[in-house]
């Protein structure tokens, strides 16, 4: 492997993404403190907003910032955000965390044998280890209301499939890599699912389309058919319980 | 209301306005034309407003009947329009009225055609914006492609709009013939100097693999010395991320709004319309600008284009000028 090209940068960095777009990174790589920092300052800009910034776009070490340059030129907003970054600090606030319930195996969660074979453990051990841990949504992307969850159990890390699965359901629990996630629509995917979850995380028909947004917790727990069944109506009839807890 | 018919439907069809502001950071893109200019001056050519909803198809074109009169246009590059079987001009607008049956055919010099109604498609809304993100499955018609007997709502067209001059677009667009223009980065210090050097010799040659979501390019393989994989990042419409098949693929209306491939450039805003356009099988190349000059690029572009719109509400004047000179 040849030495990263890039290994003498520093940060923050500020790079061009064309003429309407700057993109300024905290660091090259995942921590939860770089994340907080990232939308601390998308926060911020929402809240005490620069000229001519059209939106932000938070992911996990960078906030990718999109702007009209007949008003604003990228070379000015580079420098209006660096300062404003300067001056930004992390409050240790957490937040909110959304509890997902989750019906483990079925159809849709149709790699819970093999996944716990392939980790030697029981099937309830694999639950338990998945709704163990406190999930951050590092970042919402790839698809409309997608969230990229950190925090998964180094013993559950999974390699994606080698060739992805043509059709996955909306709302079915997946584990890629060293990430965790909940489908928000369906669509092709090479990660590997193991349940799902009747709470929609997308719903355009929803006043609040989307649940959540970078900075949330997420928390698995594990749910019978029967309470799945309850749940399902009451999501079919518009009308479903969205828990959440201070995270 | 008034309701237009899709009697014959193109594969491709789509309902679309300037697109969403506002949601990427939820993981929706934009959506909206891939030819913003040619769907503007559309609209104008009818009397609509910019951001008013309508069909965007590619390739092929397809039939429609309306229960009202109306004013369309048809512009993007050169297709046969015909009314009843009697040809009338692209890049103008023209009524249809009840009984008609307009025919769009396939386009021969460009890849996305706009077909715009006067009052502009009101379908319902989503996240803002009537725009069609089919991978997203919302707005437009069902958040899907227009089929053989869709039946879209529209506006009403003011009786003004409708007893007014015929509006041409006078001036033929002029686009400019040469090289796209890009801005290094995000990732530019993932590639080294060869593979600068490559990128920027080309050609590449426009892949059949294209959609609203993005076009593979063909050519030489950019590889990338810091690696194929960076922490997954935001994304733009004409981000070139280059995967480890060293193909690169330019993102498009309907990206992804983040993406784990280093990205060399992004196309200059300027070029996305002509790169949209640009027919499979054809080459392209590449040429740095920065982003300044970019910037620069697109302002002349926007006011220029601005005039251009300006010009076509001059409707009297282009009669006469055009009855001046038969």
């Amino acid at each position: 492997m040849t030495v990263p090209h890039h290994a003498h940068l520093t940060y923050p960095r500020i790079a061009a993404s064309g003429d309407r777009a700057i993109v300024i990174e905290l660091s090259d790589r995942i921590s939860e403190e770089t994340n907080m920092r990232v939308v601390a300052l998308a926060d911020d800009l929402e809240s005490n907003p620069i000229a001519g910034i059209v939106e932000t776009v938070p992911t996990y070490r960078s906030l990718l910032v999109s702007y009209d340059p007949l008003v604003v030129r990228g070379r000015d907003l580079s420098a209006l955000l660096l300062e404003r970054l300067s001056g930004i600090a992390i409050d240790g606030r957490r937040g909110r965390r959304l509890v997902v319930p989750v019906i483990y195996g079925g159809d849709v969660g149709l790699d819970l044998t093999e996944m716990a074979e392939m980790k030697e453990m029981s099937v309830a051990e694999l639950i338990a280890a998945h709704g163990s841990a406190d999930y951050r949504v590092y970042m919402i992307g790839f698809a409309p209301g997608f969230a990229y969850l950190g925090g998964l159990p180094e013993k559950l890390h999974t390699p994606r499939l080698a060739v992805p699965r043509q059709r996955i359901e909306a709302s079915a629990i997946g584990i890629g890599g060293k990430q965790a996630s909940i489908n928000s629509v369906p669509g092709p995917s090479g990660w590997r699912f193991i349940g799902r979850t009747p709470i929609k995380v997308f719903d355009p028909a929803r006043s609040d389309a989307f649940l959540l947004k970078a900075g949330d917790h997420v928390r698995f727990r594990a749910i019978e058919k029967d309470e799945a069944a309850a749940l399902d109506a009451a999501v079919a009839s518009g009308a479903p319980h969205i828990e959440w807890e201070d995270a | 209301m008034t309701t237009l018919t899709v009697k014959q439907a193109g594969p491709m069809m789509s309902v679309q306005d300037l697109g969403r502001t506002g949601f990427v950071r939820m993981g929706v893109s934009a959506s909206g034309p891939m030819d913003g200019v040619a769907m503007r001056i559309a609209n104008r050519l009818v009397g609509n407003g910019d951001n008013d909803a309508l069909i965007e198809f590619s390739n092929v074109g397809g039939q429609f009947e309306v229960d009202e009169p109306v004013l369309f246009a048809v512009t993007g590059g050169a297709v046969s329009v015909t009314i009843d079987g009697g040809r009338v001009d692209c890049w103008a607008s023209h009524m249809l009225a009840p009984g008609q049956v307009l025919r769009i055919g396939a386009l021969t010099s460009a890849v996305w055609g706009y077909i715009a109604f006067s009052g502009g498609i009101e379908t319902e809304p989503v996240l803002g914006a009537r725009s069609t993100h089919l991978r997203s499955a919302i707005g437009g018609l069902d958040g899907r492609r227009l089929a053989p007997g869709d039946v879209l709502p529209l506006g009403a067209t003011p009786e003004t709009v409708l007893a007014g001059p015929q509006k041409v677009l006078r001036t033929p667009l002029h686009r400019f013939a040469g090289p796209i223009r890009v801005i290094k980065g995000p990732q530019a210090g993932h590639f080294d100097k060869a593979a600068w050097q490559q990128f920027l010799r080309g050609p590449f040659t426009v892949s059949g693999s294209r959609d609203r979501m993005a076009q593979v390019l063909e050519g030489q393989e950019i590889v990338a010395a810091g690696g194929h994989d960076i922490v997954s990042d935001g994304t733009v419409m004409g981000s070139i991320q280059v995967p480890a098949s060293g193909r690169p693929i330019i993102l498009m209306a309907e990206r992804q709004t983040a993406g784990g491939y280093p990205k060399i450039a992004t196309v200059a805003s300027v070029d996305l319309p002509r790169l949209a356009q640009a027919l499979t099988g054809s080459q392209i190349r590449f040429k740095l600008v920065t982003q300044e000059q970019a910037e620069d690029l697109w302002i002349a572009h926007t006011l220029a284009l601005d005039e251009v719109l300006a010009g076509l509400d001059q409707a009297p004047d282009a009669a006469m000028f055009e009855g001046g000179r038969s």
